[in-house]
């Protein structure tokens, strides 16, 4: 008696007219180390053709077949049905989130490609230099496509975006793979365009929107790892002085408070992080009054005085002395800055 | 060592559990409710925690965006605070363990990596050889090879009969699990094993292994609350008395940020009065069961009363 298994699969089909439900199909797997897939195709070929999904090459190569598994996003060609089955033998199979249904397990990606196609996915290059463009094949030093490696692996599968909580709050929202190729360019030693790049990706929408959940690495079937491309870029921002923004505000501030006492202020980095007055009065002075009066949390006003800061933790002298040793070069000079020397 | 020491001390001594115990800075400063509640439970427990005081901030996953190299430094002068102690490091704070096990995995995998951070710290006389484990609080309490549930089961005095908590697992003590490797990533269940040996019902709900919304509450606070409103939303639908929490900092976008989460909701159209739901921290829960007051686990300090919860109780 062979084992039976069960696939919970989330069907729709618009001409229908009606709502999105669940159908179990229960069927005796093609072979015991098959694939999501092969299972998937099973039920097409041999229980109900009306099945419909994306697939092609059946090797984690083309990205047609991310959907959602269990709860999380993947492809399902390249995983097997057994590491799936939970206890009552089933397996829950929904198409790709945070993407309108077209029918059952496949999605309009639409907004995926504009937002791919929106990072200007290509090498470019400083006008002046065009013709660049055509005269024959640029070098590349191996250690300079080690840091573009894990980005140029993407398969534009968009099992990311499925997960990506920053782009279900907002749609604005740039997204993972869009930044993971991002950064794949803005690391290009041959693209002459990373200033602009990284200017237009600190706005609104790009690189300090990413809420840090790590969904996308979760849901990564190849190495690309999109926040870890992230955080890469938002080292680049750093160093080419893209400072006039929160998330830079809050990172450099988280440092200098580090550097200070060895321990986080919480009442000093959202001070520190903010822009404006504005969100100062608006924001964050509510919340502290809030806190103050349930006696949550009373900081020392005295210790937001630039120069003063909260008690230093005990042997704070070795904290300085790694931070001594590892002190980035650059800190503090901004893009404006630099211009300004350059001009003057 | 058993000839030496005899047999029965040393059963003793492998009874009591102890750990390098790494609170965090929240817990030092807007979640002080927080370490009251764990040292109350290690205390009730006997587990003992040897805090490790002069460790430096772990960065929370934010100062590597500037300096990775600083980061990783002053975290691996912290697990070596621990590997010096020979003990397993203990947080309780969810973002602290990711930040520390991440670091870890890669210093224990990668020896160039190691031997560029010991040379770092060599002037401060800490030295990490990658010995160190890192692990939550609730995973000690959960797992029978450290606390262990059904050891806690046996101490619990007030059951939490009747009381609906919605778990909120978050990201990072689940994501990435190739690397944490205790829960599943999308379908937890150390937390909901938790609740119900303390005699509480869990309440399940989409938002649970989401993220809070905390990390871009400076950058995007409209999307930070309306990420923290849904979750806390959803839970309440779904019938929860309460939210439960291994991570200070949901802790703070889900409790101290509530108003502006519900301000945003109902911007949003999606919510027409409040949502009122209080959370615990994961400590707070099982000292509640455990048999301690409301206001010696800080509970009146919570922005959202948590009254409706020691009604329950």
């Amino acid at each position: 008696m062979s084992e039976q298994i069960t696939f919970r699969i989330r069907r729709f089909n618009p001409e229908s007219g009606g709502e999105a439900y669940y159908e179990d199909f229960t069927f005796e797997p093609p072979n015991p180390e098959a694939t999501l897939l092969d299972c998937i195709n099973h039920i097409k070929w041999h229980i109900d053709g009306t099945l419909t999904y994306r697939m092609s090459c059946r090797s984690a190569i083309c990205g047609s077949c991310a959907m959602r598994v269990n709860g999380g996003g993947q492809l399902v060609c390249n995983a097997q049905f057994r590491d799936f089955l939970d206890e009552n033998g089933v397996v829950t199979i929904e198409p790709v989130g945070n993407m309108p249904v077209v029918k059952d397990l496949v999605t309009d990606f639409s907004d995926f490609w504009n937002k791919v196609h929106s990072v200007n996915p290509y090498v470019q290059y400083a006008d002046e230099n065009e013709e660049r463009a055509n005269d024959g094949e640029h070098r590349m030093d191996p250690s300079d496509f080690a840091k573009i490696d894990e980005a140029s692996t993407c398969i534009l599968c968009g099992a990311c975006y499925s997960e990506c909580v920053s782009y279900e709050a907002d749609r604005n929202f740039l997204g993972p793979a869009a930044l993971a190729k991002a950064q794949r360019l803005v690391n290009d030693t041959r693209d002459e365009t990373k200033h602009e790049r990284l200017e237009a990706l600190s706005e609104y929408g790009g690189m300090w929107d990413c809420a840090h959940c790590f969904a996308c690495v979760q849901a990564c079937p190849k190495p690309v790892n999109p926040l870890y491309r992230i955080i890469d870029l938002r080292r680049e921002a750093h160093k080419e002085g893209f400072h006039d923004n929160n998330g830079s505000r809050h990172a450099r501030g988280f440092v200098e408070i580090i550097e200070e006492s060895g321990w986080l202020d919480e009442a000093k980095l959202p001070v520190k992080s903010v822009g404006s007055v504005g969100e100062w009065v608006a924001d964050l002075l509510p919340m502290g009054v809030r806190m103050g009066l349930k006696n949550k949390y009373r900081p020392n006003p005295l210790h937001l005085i630039p120069g003063r800061h909260h008690p230093e933790i005990p042997k704070m002298e070795e904290v300085k002395t790694i931070i001594q040793k590892t002190r980035l070069d650059n800190e503090g000079e901004t893009a404006q800055e630099e211009e300004e020397t350059d001009n003057g | 060592m058993a000839e030496e020491n005899g047999g029965e001390v040393e059963a003793v001594e492998t009874e009591r559990k102890r750990y390098a115990f790494y609170p965090g800075c929240v817990s030092k400063g807007a979640c002080k409710e927080l370490k009251t509640s764990t040292e109350i439970v290690a205390k009730h427990l006997g587990i003992e925690l040897d805090e490790l005081t002069e460790a430096a901030c772990c960065g929370a996953g934010v100062t590597d965006d500037v300096n990775e190299e600083m980061t990783d430094a002053l975290n691996a002068r912290t697990l070596a605070m621990a590997e010096q102690r020979g003990l397993t490091l203990l947080t309780q704070c969810s973002t602290c363990q990711g930040v520390l096990n991440k670091l870890n995995k890669e210093a224990q995998a990668d020896e160039d990596k190691r031997a560029r951070l010991n040379e770092i710290l060599e002037e401060t006389g800490y030295q990490y050889d990658g010995t160190v484990e890192v692990k939550h609080l609730l995973w000690t309490l959960v797992d029978e090879e450290e606390y262990g549930i059904s050891k806690l089961k046996e101490q619990v005095k007030r059951p939490l009969t009747g009381l609906r908590i919605a778990p909120f697992y978050g990201c990072y003590i689940l994501r990435p699990s190739d690397l944490l490797g205790f829960d599943h990533p999308h379908r937890p269940t150390s937390l909901d094993e938790l609740i119900e040996a303390l005699g509480g019902e869990t309440v399940d709900y989409k938002g649970k292994t989401k993220c809070c919304g905390f990390p871009i509450q400076m950058m995007r606070p409209t999307n930070s609350f309306r990420m923290a409103g849904t979750h806390l939303n959803e839970a309440k639908t779904k019938g929860a008395d309460a939210m439960a929490t291994p991570c200070p900092l949901c802790h703070l976008n889900l409790d101290a940020r509530q108003p502006d989460a519900e301000r945003v909701l109902q911007q949003d159209g999606k919510l027409a009065g409040s949502i009122d739901l209080p959370t615990l921290h994961v400590s707070q829960l099982v000292a509640l069961a455990l048999g301690y007051s409301p206001k010696e686990l800080g509970m009146d300090t919570h922005i959202v009363s948590t009254k409706a919860v020691e009604a329950k109780i």
